[in-house]
């Protein structure tokens, strides 16, 4: 299987955060969900790989190759979609393709009308006045009009309806269809990675809490609940993270097998969703613990 | 072919998948030769991931319920009657499996289970 993206031991330092030793990589055909609290280090990842910020050390490679050293050709077959569409306001949609489209060899006038027809845009109303959902969408088929290997994209769900979401995430896995593409996305909407994503990148603080499969994550972690009397220092051992109350506990364990071993059946085993994952390892819970 | 994904069943969905596939083909719902959509196309209109639809392929391919050829698609095996007639024994073993432990927690003897099955095998019969 060839990786679309090889990141291995990248890491930057600003002072008061940095991203340590991040190593994770994306196989070719897959969707990859990035996910992690607000200041997680998620924005700051994409804007390496894309060196938009230099790194101090490590390697990316895109395609097989060094992201700086062969900067013109990655890019030319990467579709880079910004958090915030941040385009020419004072432009309308089409005077904004006409400033993008010259930058790519392979810019395909058909595949953006039809983009542009598919989600419904305007092409003479000024930038200024689109809604958020428009806008992204603007940001969006223009990424996609360069038959892009490799689309990156930061939030692209946040401050959209859950229509336009939907609408989005069902979008994404259309263009799965073809098994050449690879998509990479951030979100902290767990339910948009849960929909989308093939594999699942959860960093917190700056590190790589796991990469894997999204069926590894859901059969790897369970949510275990029970009394009161089943918990202490010794069983507490399993858990990423635990909360109690007054009528019982409530622990996230990342091996579901062990945990069964302890608890037999006192206690009661749900499935995690992907923000009790987070919710438990985060650092906010851990204290409790 | 008929496939429904639960989300709050504790069966992992590729297994539901699987299971929702043989039982189709021991039916006959999908014959000898027919073709299955394309792993991508099953993860997108079932809209989980193609890892997982990728996993129950791999498995029903290893059972023999399907052959991926390569390049065309994947189809429903050439199935050996002996063979499906085996499965189909398989099945019905381990839903007496199943029974028999039942049966057993709640103390119900071999003789009496054996009645039990009897008046369903007559009834069935008329």
């Amino acid at each position: 299987m060839n990786n679309t993206l090889e990141i291995s031991n990248l890491s930057k330092d600003y002072g008061d955060f940095h991203l340590d030793n991040i190593t994770f990589s994306l196989p070719t055909g897959y969707i990859m969900g990035l996910i992690g609290p607000n200041g997680a280090g998620k924005t700051t990842i994409l804007k390496i790989i894309m060196n938009l910020i230099m790194k101090q050390s490590g390697e990316v490679k895109i395609f097989g190759l060094d992201h700086r050293e062969f900067e013109v050709e990655v890019k030319k077959r990467i579709g880079f979609v910004y958090d915030t569409p941040n385009y020419y306001q004072h432009l309308n949609l089409k005077q904004l393709k006409n400033t993008i489209a010259p930058f790519y060899e392979k810019w395909d006038e058909s595949a953006f009308n039809s983009l542009v027809d598919r989600f419904e845009l305007p092409l003479n109303k000024k930038l200024k006045k689109f809604s958020k959902g428009m806008a992204m969408k603007s940001s969006i088929a223009i990424a996609l009009s360069h038959h892009a290997d490799f689309i990156i994209m930061d939030e692209p769900t946040s401050g959209l309806d859950p229509v336009v979401r939907r609408e989005l995430l069902d979008f994404l896995r259309e263009l799965m269809q073809d098994e050449n593409k690879s998509i990479l996305f951030s979100s902290h909407v767990t339910t948009d990675i849960e929909q989308a994503a093939d594999y699942i990148t959860y960093v917190d603080g700056g590190k790589i809490v796991f990469s894997k499969t999204k069926d590894e994550v859901f059969e790897q972690y369970a949510l275990v609940k029970g009394g009161n009397d089943l918990i202490d220092d010794e069983t507490k051992k399993n858990f990423v993270g635990v909360r109690t109350g007054e009528f019982g506990f409530e622990g996230l364990t990342s091996d579901m097998a062990a945990a069964k071993k302890v608890f037999g059946e006192n206690a009661i085993y749900d499935r995690a969703s992907l923000e009790d994952i987070m919710f438990f390892n985060s650092s906010k819970s851990k204290t409790i613990r | 072919m008929k496939i429904i994904i639960s989300n709050a069943s504790s069966e992992p969905i590729y297994e539901q998948i699987g299971r929702q596939i043989k039982a189709q083909i021991i039916s006959g719902d999908l014959k000898e030769g027919d073709g299955l959509p394309s792993i991508r196309k099953l993860a997108k209109e079932l809209h989980i991931s193609v890892i997982t639809t990728k996993r129950t392929y791999e498995e029903l391919e290893k059972e023999g319920f399907i052959d991926t050829v390569g390049g065309k698609g994947t189809f429903v095996a050439i199935q050996n009657k002996e063979l499906l007639r085996e499965k189909k024994m398989k099945s019905i073993e381990d839903m007496m499996t199943d029974m028999v432990t039942e049966a057993q927690k709640l103390g119900i003897t071999y003789k009496e289970l054996q009645e039990m099955l009897g008046i369903l095998y007559s009834t069935d019969e008329d």
